[in-house]
């Protein structure tokens, strides 16, 4: 289930804006990949170009190869609603679709995309990616609540939950815990080491002890300054970047010297 | 140290100066009773004069504002009169802009009553020279004049609005709204003639029909239609429509599937609204329906009649002896205005019903 993604010379623009360059890099499966680096270096947008949402927002546009499975993801024939079928994603801040019950949030996937399912498969399935999210012991009484009515820590557990419902093969998530208290934080850490059994995981965190926690490759994306391209600096295990990395740049940033 | 284990109340005025607000304060009942002082001196100073209600209550808000002011700025300070003289001022504004709206609502309640019976619902004006007859044929016209409008427009304006919202780029999105933008601003007459010359075209000059009616209405509704749906469609976070792109749903049905029921409170204010800007529209109407004294339920045959055409020509042509057509013409009036306030009841409640709950 879970795939291998490769990544070979991406560029990434808005407009004429080039916000990311030459970034090639090889995502393992089932395992969690964490993306480092300042405040507008282009780890979202690197994240956000792998399951084609990039796009959403006019004048976007990408050059280069995204590679899952042997497919290219910006093949001609590719269609970027099966690769977000494929990609799941979770926002910085929790999502849940306001008009919804925490048990329509997480069939939305199923429902939304109008697939008929059993009502006992769709209880199945909801209970599972529910407990899959550790959320299902603090929500089964009340299901048919609005989701807006959850914590903050919840909410996003709960856009877990309903990303992980369409079984995706990858799961994207972008500062999933920058809004959440600490024992949230963890909660969501916890979860994200179940889910890579089932799921390649790919982490955009400010949080290196996060990273450095959760993570087996780590990525440090820098830019040289205001208005040059982001670029991927450094990708390596994990251990290896928080010990004894092979860029200066990266030590400089891993240890507090800027950024 | 002696000193300083006794101070003199001097001492301790001075290091602890006195808090600002600790000044008098009026006590609550004061302002009104400055106007109730006001409003005695000047009713007897009009009383010796020539005796008029609509000054003595001018002079009396004048006098008493400043009577306030002057009196809470020698109790209070310049900060607390400013703040009463604010308030009064804002009150006056108040009072003064419901002038108009209770004046009329009595008037036209006042005047209406006398004929809002059974017969004026149940009846047609078919035969009726002097006493009695109804506005049977004029309601159900407006009603269903005011339904092939809404029919028209609210899918016009409301795939409009989409495509400005969620699909429109550059030059013709701009070009769109500035066009709407113009829309809202036609005249309701030109509106009219329009419809009228449209018709006139296919059916040769002196066509009327219902649907005249609708389509000129449908042009003065669809921008306010569009206008509203597209600053409501605004509102909807992008998060949400990034949540569903991110699960595999194509950008239509994230539109129908998200998008819109999130934002269906106020689209159907914005729809209620906008009937009721066009529901009491004369002009246009006066020209393509024109009236006739019998009940037409076709809009797609000759003519019909609506309440305010109606109430216009029970005015502007009474008949004689000419006091009951009148009266028909002020009924005719209050149930518009009912209609109008119906409408926008309606609105709030579908607001507050269909609104995201937050299960708070």
């Amino acid at each position: 289930m879970a795939k291998r993604i490769e990544v070979s010379d991406l560029n990434i623009y808005y407009g004429n804006f080039r916000a990311v360059e030459g970034v090639n890099v090889s995502i393992e499966p089932r395992s969690i990949t964490a993306l480092i680096g300042p405040s507008g270096c282009g780890k979202s947008t690197f994240l956000r170009s792998i399951n084609r949402m990039h796009e959403v927002i006019p004048g976007a546009r990408v050059e280069g190869k995204v590679v899952m499975d042997g497919v290219d993801l910006y093949g001609a024939d590719a269609d970027p609603v099966d690769v977000r079928r494929q990609i799941g994603m979770v926002f910085q801040r929790p999502n849940p679709f306001p008009t919804m019950s925490i048990y329509d949030n997480v069939a939305a996937g199923m429902r939304l995309n109008n697939k008929r399912m059993k009502k006992a498969d769709l209880d199945d399935l909801v209970e599972r990616s529910l407990k899959g999210a550790n959320l299902w012991n603090e929500v089964k009484d009340r299901l048919d609540r609005p989701g807006s009515g959850l914590s903050g820590g919840q909410q996003q557990r709960l856009c877990i939950a309903r990303a992980i419902a369409v079984e995706p093969d990858v799961l994207l998530m972008d500062e999933p815990c920058s809004a959440l208290d600490p024992i949230s934080t963890l909660a969501i850490e916890d979860l994200m080491t179940q889910l890579k059994e089932r799921f390649t995981i790919v982490i955009v965190t400010h949080n290196m002890q996060q990273a450095a926690r959760v993570s087996e490759s780590t990525g440090f994306f820098n830019l040289n300054g205001v208005g040059q391209p982001g670029r991927l600096i450094e990708f390596n295990p994990t251990e290896k970047i928080f010990s004894n990395p092979e860029q200066k740049a990266t030590e400089d940033y891993i240890s507090g010297r800027f950024g | 140290m002696s000193t300083q284990t006794t101070p003199t109340p001097s001492d301790t005025s001075v290091a602890a100066p006195e808090p600002r607000g600790r000044k008098g304060r009026l006590p609550g009942w004061a302002p009104a009773a400055t106007f109730l002082a006001a409003a005695v001196v000047c009713l007897l100073f009009e009383a010796f004069t020539d005796f008029n209600l609509a000054l003595a209550v001018v002079y009396t808000v004048v006098l008493g504002t400043i009577a306030v002011y002057l009196l809470s700025r020698s109790v209070e300070g310049p900060r607390q009169a400013v703040d009463r003289l604010v308030t009064c001022l804002v009150g006056s504004a108040f009072a003064i802009a419901m002038v108009p709206l209770v004046a009329l609502v009595w008037t036209v309640v006042g005047r209406g009553v006398t004929r809002l019976d059974g017969e004026f619902f149940g009846s047609s004006l078919v035969g009726i020279v002097g006493e009695g007859g109804g506005a049977y044929h004029a309601i159900m016209g407006t009603l269903i004049i005011t339904l092939l409008t809404t029919l028209i427009s609210v899918p016009i304006g409301l795939l409009t609005a989409i495509y400005l919202v969620e699909y429109g780029r550059g030059r013709l999105k701009r070009s769109i709204t500035f066009f709407v933008d113009v829309m809202t601003g036609i005249p309701s007459i030109v509106a009219g003639l329009f419809a009228f010359a449209l018709f006139a075209l296919f059916f040769g000059p002196g066509i009327r029909l219902g649907i005249m009616g609708a389509v000129a209405l449908s042009v003065l509704m669809i921008p306010v239609v569009v206008r509203s749906a597209e600053e409501v469609l605004k509102l909807v976070p992008n998060e949400l429509r990034e949540a569903s792109y991110a699960l595999g749903v194509p950008k239509w049905r994230t539109i129908v599937k998200v998008v819109i029921p999130t934002s269906i409170a106020g689209l159907g204010t914005g729809v209620t609204l906008a009937i009721a800007r066009v529901v009491g529209e004369t002009a246009p109407l006066l020209i393509t329906l024109g009236i006739t004294n019998g009940t037409n339920l076709n809009p797609f045959d000759s003519r019909m009649a609506t309440l305010p055409v109606y109430a216009f020509y029970q005015l502007t042509q009474p008949g004689v002896p000419p006091q009951f057509a009148i009266d028909r013409a002020w009924t005719a009036a209050l149930l518009l205005i009912i209609l109008v306030m119906g409408l926008n009841v309606v609105a709030r409640l579908i607001s507050r019903f269909f609104a995201p709950k937050t299960g708070r």
